[in-house]
């Protein structure tokens, strides 16, 4: 199921915190500074995020940090420098969009990004304009260099495409919790639990996204099933304001790190709470 | 009478010229659907609507929609002499006249087709994305006809660009959505409403304006688009006793291009020309990521964008270019993925117009024809000016849209060059 054993073994003891941020935003080094301090706040998988011109699947939050990022000179290759130059315990994962992927290196298709990506120890991709239907060559690709695919399965999602996606998925599937785009909310919606009903069958850590902000909200989640949370915007917005009020990168960092510890403690409280063992299908 | 007469709305429909992409959206190597998982059950769903209403007119469909082309729309649009282009490049030059549609422009034929359907379907809501405002007008009109919510999506430098047609989509009681992410244009436009699409998807139908997008759309597009061939084809053997040897359309996106192109591909004799905005020049500046053209087709690379694979304006590592062109229709980064396959075929021509040229063929028809087209159409006109001795004998060019909308652009950028055509403007222009 998981062709990576870090993305496999982050979701082995307890409930996964998986945050994302983007790389180079505002610049290199700062973003340095807070991937790093995500790692110390007790994440268990970090989505990295490279950024694409144009992100059809990103709301306002995430889109603006994706231009910072740009405006910063980000490129694929110094992505991976980053990525390479990053000293955290956590595993790394890629979210990038299709064409960057295809673009990359000398010769067709996907194969010379994986190739790169996995020689600077990334050890998954989630592509969020990449359905299933078009997942073929990457897929191999990363089969063959050892890394995870990870899919996201939506509250539209139905049942046929999600029995498709299931074949196709590997280290784990991102759940995303309501309709929209990235951003954080104030209340998780019911599709959530919705979904993760859905998806009790497969035997895939079920990571949910989309609108996560909170303590409380990763341990309601986690509580409801959840093998990991996934946290972007929430995060992202402690780097915008950073930006926003000229704040020291050791003080962006510091929040990073506490809003972290708050999210893993909730999702650790919620996967406690679940003192029923979970009903078998 | 011509033979198409007996035939059947399905079976026109049915034309081998429009199978290409209809199964699995793929065009050789270009096409497909790439897009967020939250969006592929309602491309399912439409995919399904569009073989149903449009393919096997399921419920009557097609014959309301022809039926609506004509009585809202003033189909068919006729396809006129143009004499006196004809005397300067001797050589016998029609004018396929979709500047006499409601509303000005091609645009209706696929605003009207896709409304339709999302009647059809039961969804409650319109959204759309538009450049121009050509087909955000020609949305909110049909939107309007058809008593549909609408909300339109256009980048901040459209607007201003282009303001009466903003005024006309706020008359027809449309909401208009300005985008001010890059460089609000097109393409951050497109961007933006599949970002409420992501979200509204239950009971909302996106009314994509070209043959771009994820598939179903590049061919429910062209399908919708495709009566222009249809009725130009019939109208040339009517008129002339046999096929244009030429067919010129300009190409932003393309939805007039493969509309107009759709049902001569098939004839080989025909030769497609595809006319691109070359802006003030084809050189990209990959520094600044900016490419001051909109010429996808002609100088593009393979790689994917909304949805689709198709040929881009990207730089070497994959992101998107900002195009320019004088016409905001025109600029936009990709192109409908069938005319990158015909033109990787070899079955369409791909060529570029830089700016210049096509303001003074904004002049030409203008002063010669009494056609004031649209800054995006004027390109076709520029070409025939550059390459009418390479034309064979019988000419169709396409007015894709008049261009009433573009007077004020058209008066500023003719202010700011030498067009050896243009009439003395300098009274309208501050200059006096």
């Amino acid at each position: 199921m998981a062709n990576s054993d870090a993305v496999a073994a982050a979701f082995a003891n307890g409930p996964a915190y998986v945050p994302y941020l983007v790389v180079g935003d505002p610049d290199y080094e700062s973003s340095k500074a807070y991937v790093e301090a995500l790692d110390r706040g007790g994440a268990d998988v970090i989505e990295l995020g490279l950024p694409f011109s144009e992100p059809i699947a990103e709301g306002s939050t995430i889109q603006e940090a994706l231009v910072r990022s740009l405006d910063a000179g980000m490129t694929p290759d110094r992505f991976f420098a980053f990525a390479e130059e990053l000293d955290v315990d956590a595993a790394l994962v890629c979210m990038t969009y299709y064409n960057l992927i295809y673009q990359y290196g000398e010769g067709e298709g996907p194969r010379p990004f994986v190739e790169r990506a996995a020689a600077t120890g990334i050890q998954g991709l989630v592509v969020p304009d990449l359905p299933g239907e078009e997942a073929g060559p990457l897929r191999e690709a990363c089969d063959e260099f050892g890394l995870d695919l990870v899919f996201i399965v939506a509250p539209t999602t139905r049942a046929d495409r999600l029995d498709r996606l299931m074949e196709r998925v590997s280290g784990y599937v991102y759940v995303q919790a309501r309709l929209g785009t990235t951003g954080a909310r104030d209340d998780v919606s019911d599709q959530t639990t919705e979904s993760l009903d859905r998806l009790r069958e497969y035997d895939v850590p079920k990571a949910v996204g989309f609108g996560i902000s909170t303590g409380e909200q990763a341990e309601h989640i986690v509580a409801g099933g959840a093998d990991g949370i996934i946290v972007g915007s929430a995060l992202v917005d402690i780097v915008a304001e950073g930006v926003a009020e000229d704040l020291s990168t050791a003080a962006v960092a510091d929040r990073l790190e506490a809003l972290s510890r708050e999210l893993k403690e909730g999702a650790e409280r919620g996967h406690r709470s679940r003192t029923e063992p979970v009903e078998s299908a | 009478m011509s033979e198409t007469d007996t035939r059947t709305t399905e079976e026109m429909s049915r034309r081998p010229g429009r199978e290409r992409g209809r199964d699995d959206g793929k065009f050789g190597r270009y096409g497909g659907q790439y897009v967020p998982e939250a969006l592929m059950p309602a491309i399912e769903e439409l995919a399904d609507a569009y073989e149903r209403y449009v393919l096997n007119n399921e419920d009557g469909f097609m014959d309301e929609f022809r039926e609506r082309l004509a009585d809202f729309g003033g189909r068919p649009t006729p396809l006129q002499r143009a004499d006196r282009l004809s005397e300067r490049y001797d050589t016998e030059v029609y004018l396929k006249r979709e500047d006499l549609l409601h509303g000005g422009a091609h645009k209706l034929n696929n605003a009207l087709g896709q409304v339709l359907l999302a009647k059809y379907m039961g969804k409650e809501r319109i959204i759309a994305e538009t450049g121009a405002g050509q087909h955000g007008t020609a949305t909110a009109m049909a939107a309007a006809h058809l008593d549909m919510p609408c909300t339109i999506y256009m980048g901040e430098r459209d607007i201003n660009r282009q303001r009466p047609n903003v005024f006309r989509m706020k008359l027809n009681g449309s909401e208009v959505k300005p985008v001010t992410t890059g460089r609000g244009t097109l393409k951050e436009a497109i961007s933006e409403t599949m970002r409420d699409w992501a979200e509204t998807v239950e009971d909302t139908h996106y009314v994509i304006g070209s043959i771009v997008g994820p598939h179903p759309f590049p061919v429910m597009v062209r399908d919708f688009q495709a009566v222009i061939s249809e009725e130009a084809r019939e109208q040339a053997i009517e008129k002339t006793g046999g096929l244009p040897t030429d067919v010129v359309a300009c190409a932003g996106g393309g939805s007039n291009t493969m509309g107009t192109f759709a049902d001569f591909v098939d004839d080989e004799s025909v030769a497609l020309h595809a006319v691109e905005a070359g802006g003030s020049t084809l050189e990209v500046d990959e520094e600044e990521g900016v490419a001051p053209n909109s010429a996808s087709l002609y100088t593009g690379d393979e790689g994917v964008l909304h949805g689709a694979r198709t040929k881009l304006l990207q730089d070497s590592d994959g992101q998107i270019m900002e195009s320019h062109s004088i016409s905001s229709g025109l600029d936009y980064a990709g192109v409908g993925p069938e005319l990158a396959y015909l033109v990787d075929e070899g079955r369409v021509d791909p060529v570029a117009v830089d700016d210049d040229a096509a303001l003074e063929g904004f002049h030409r028809l203008s002063n010669t024809e009494g056609i004031i087209p649209a800054l995006e159409t004027a390109h076709a006109f520029g070409y025939l000016e550059e390459h009418h001795e390479e034309l064979g004998e019988r000419v169709v060019v396409n007015v894709s849209g008049r261009g009433d909308k573009d007077l004020d652009a058209a008066i500023e950028e003719t202010d700011q060059r030498d067009v050896a055509n243009a009439p003395d403007m300098s009274m309208f222009t501050g200059g006096m």
